[in-house]
């Protein structure tokens, strides 16, 4: 169900974007691309014509949906203003090509630093009284950098302006010339909270080139890896929220419990964060403990992380901070098909376990996510403890699974040559999207879009009616990483 | 509100007593990889030294193997492929698990490095002689992957708690006497970092925490990046790790500040100072 759809031109492009987005499709990303000047067998004139692949995720795939600039085209009519969720995808496309969006309402740098013309405080609101504190990029507290700017008439916050670009370090040009087998490393470090997933997204785009199926017991591994990462991160949004809200205990008991589950992944694969386990192919190496253990060791997790997110759920004065903060209504999380927790604390649900199955979800029974509607800081959480509580079944069974099967291989090989193929895997954040393409065994392209990416550009859209002391609650909320914005 | 108390009360102590008592976890820690001893080199050089992504590896023809530990991201790709040539260094808070010298990174260490070396060290010997009982940390994120900024939380979580070495963090540059750097160092982060840097009082340290703030790791040869954080502001500690543990962070940080000899095994009849409790100071 994975297919590429050329179009003649731009506007047959996004009028097909924009019938599938509402035929209920979803929008997954847009991303440009330019062959070198001159690239290819031939080096025909005219090569370096601009093409635009928008990815859109359907139950069962991720079709591409592409279309060619004229050559030597300096501009295009933006899909911005057709499908807000074009935002800031529209702007990275300026940053890299310097090819502009017409239409596009803000073209600012995103995420390549811009000239010092840049570090200029852009301005939204007017009026009596409006200031912008701008926080960031180094903050207080030890936190990843980025800028915001909050533009206040002291108390509520009717515009927030975000700077991503200090952190760019170049990841997607980096992965050009690259063999799968080191490429995948650096997908572990595109997005360093979400090495699992990234790791995933990426393996199964080169499995999709080379056409191989990595073993069962591999593919068991790799859903084990992926699940102890989301409760790992899922348990670091209860830390920061729970230190926003003051509550040293609650702060202290789940700082504990992540450290525990930090602790169980490097003793079943030498690293804390689940790096070197995926390979394209499978794994690299049978976990360490042996299942018996590794199934104690989940039964002694899961009932204090239960409790003590029982706890909290009840203590009121935290509820009263979260609830009713940063709502985003499930209208705006339809149209700009928000991923993971917040898309599903307002009403959108896709979770690519479930709608597009991958390594064993496709044989586990991945419990599906209760409906939620309210899409505040709240729910968020909430969204959160139901998927801790599914990962612990999921791992359950996968320790179970493993306990039964005889010895196995741990990976096949897969050496693609040639091909291009999307890759995708559900991060703690949500969906993360590979766009990888192989020649001759090596990367010439590789696009990867991390749910974070996806999803801060809707801070924008969550302030209504909230006031400076809820930031910190909102921006938890989120669970997002800057590293994977910025690349 | 009083749920917390029994809650809190229901593991008991979790906290580490190290470096004043042994962890078991702290030296069961995968280090970056190293040549096995007297591993020479026999075959054609490039085939050993390609076997790592980040180029950390050196080998000349029947000559020594050498192992830059601070461009090493401890994918294993060498250990798994070449067991005869490389195994992986165990511990994060052992010797060579810190460095005052770039070079000390490399494993066999350089003979010539040794003068070096001893005069880098008591030059922060000196200039740390004043932050015994209270150093205040501000940490900047030079374009990190995001796990370092993890592994440095866990230092004020209850596990690590670095309160109890009287180590703290500030929000303010003005009030640090460390600097903890993270990440390849992304050029649009130059500015700010040695923004940051600029405000702190003498004495100040740096502490490059990370093969990625080292070397730039597999970002070495971004553009994007200058190629770790030494290009941008003076490193006097160089800690690597992708990402270093949180042992080996405190580890980092205790040597920094003159706290624990970098050759001092970390043992209960060794003479520390673990803060406010107060002791001996070893040198």
């Amino acid at each position: 169900m994975t297919e590429t759809i050329m179009l003649p031109g731009v506007k047959a492009l996004w009028d097909d974007v924009e019938s599938r987005v509402a035929a209920g499709n979803r929008f997954a990303g847009l991303f440009a691309t330019r062959p070198a000047q001159g690239a290819g067998s031939a080096g025909v004139a005219g090569s370096g014509r601009i093409t635009l692949s928008v990815h859109v995720a359907t139950a069962g795939g991720i079709n591409t949906l592409e279309a060619l600039l004229p050559p030597g085209a300096e501009s295009y009519p933006a899909l911005t203003p057709r499908l807000g969720a074009a935002f800031w995808y529209e702007r990275e496309i300026h940053d890299a090509f310097g090819v502009v969006p017409e239409g596009h309402p803000r073209l600012e740098p995103l995420v390549r630093p811009g000239s010092p013309e840049a570090s200029a405080l852009p301005r939204h609101v007017t009026g009596y009284g409006i200031f912008t504190i701008p926080h960031g990029p180094v903050r207080s507290g030890v936190l990843e950098s980025i800028e915001y700017l909050v533009e206040t008439p002291g108390e509520a916050i009717p515009h927030l302006n975000m700077r991503v670009f200090y952190k760019h370090r170049g990841v997607q040009d980096r992965f050009g010339g690259m063999t799968p087998a080191d490429a995948v490393l650096l997908a572990e470090r595109t997005e360093g909270i979400a090495s699992v997933a990234h790791a995933l997204a990426f393996s199964h785009a080169i499995e999709r080139i080379a056409g191989c199926a990595p073993p069962v017991t591999a593919q068991l591994v790799r859903v084990l890896h992926a699940e102890l990462e989301r409760i790992a991160n899922h348990l670091d949004v209860a830390v920061r929220l729970a230190d926003a809200a003051g509550l040293a205990v609650a702060t202290a008991r789940f700082a504990l419990h992540k450290e525990r589950v930090l602790r169980l992944v490097s003793r079943l694969c030498g690293s804390r964060f689940g790096r070197g386990v995926v390979v394209p192919g499978g794994i690299s190496a049978p976990p360490l403990l042996p299942p018996a253990q590794l199934r104690a060791e989940l039964d002694g997790l899961a009932k204090p992380v239960a409790a003590d997110a029982t706890a909290l759920m009840t203590t009121s004065s935290f509820l009263d901070r979260l609830r009713g903060t940063g709502p985003l209504t499930p209208e705006r999380a339809r149209r700009h098909g928000a991923l993971g927790p917040v898309g599903k604390a307002a009403g959108f649900a896709d979770d690519a376990r479930l709608a597009r199955p991958y390594d064993a979800y496709r044989a586990l029974a991945v419990p599906s996510a209760k409906s939620h509607i309210a899409g505040d800081a709240l729910v968020r959480l909430r969204v959160r403890w139901e998927e801790v509580d599914q990962s612990f079944r999921l791992l359950r069974q996968v320790a179970d699974d493993l306990a039964e099967r005889a010895p196995d291989l741990y990976s096949v090989t897969c050496q693609p040559v040639s091909g291009r193929a999307v890759g995708w895997a559900e991060a703690p954040q949500g969906e993360v999207l590979y766009d990888v393409n192989i020649e001759g065994g090596r990367i010439t392209r590789c696009h990867p879009r991390s749910a974070s990416f996806h999803n801060l550009v809707l801070m924008h859209e969550v302030f209504t009616g909230d006031i400076l002391t809820d930031f910190p609650f909102i921006e938890a909320s989120f669970g997002l990483s800057v590293a994977g914005v910025a690349l | 509100m009083s749920i917390w108390v029994l809650r809190g009360l229901r593991d008991g102590v979790v906290t580490t007593r190290w470096p004043s008592k042994p962890d078991d976890y702290a030296d069961a820690w995968r280090g970056p990889a190293r040549p096995l001893p007297a591993a020479l080199s026999s075959d054609p050089d490039a085939a050993l030294e390609a076997l790592c992504p980040t180029g950390a590896i050196a080998a000349e023809r029947g000559g020594n193997v050498h192992v830059d530990q601070g461009k090493c991201i401890l994918c294993g790709h060498c250990v798994a492929q070449r067991p005869d040539v490389f195994a992986w260094s165990q511990g994060a808070t052992g010797p060579g698990a810190v460095a005052w010298r770039r070079n000390q990174l490399i494993v066999p260490e350089l003979p010539e490095t040794d003068e070096a070396v001893e005069a880098a060290r008591a030059r922060l010997r000196e200039r740390t002689a004043a932050l015994r009982r209270s150093v205040h940390i501000r940490h900047v994120d030079a374009g990190s992957d995001g796990s370092e900024e993890w592994e440095i939380q866990a230092l004020l979580g209850p596990v690590y708690d670095i309160h109890r070495l009287g180590v703290f963090f500030t929000a303010s540059p003005r009030h640090a006497d460390v600097l903890l750097v993270t990440g390849a160092g992304a050029r649009g982060m130059t500015v700010p970092l040695q923004t940051t840097y600029d405000a702190m009082p003498d004495p100040k340290v740096v502490i490059a925490t990370g093969t990625d703030a080292v070397s730039g790791g597999l970002l070495a040869e971004s553009d994007m990046t200058t190629g770790g954080i030494a290009a941008t502001v003076p490193v006097d500690v160089w800690l690597a790790g992708s990402p270093p543990s949180p042992f080996g962070i405190i580890n980092a940080l205790l040597v920094a500040v003159g706290k624990l000899a970098r050759d001092t095994n970390p043992s209960p009849s060794a003479g520390l100072t673990t803060g406010s409790r107060g002791g001996r100071r070893t040198r």
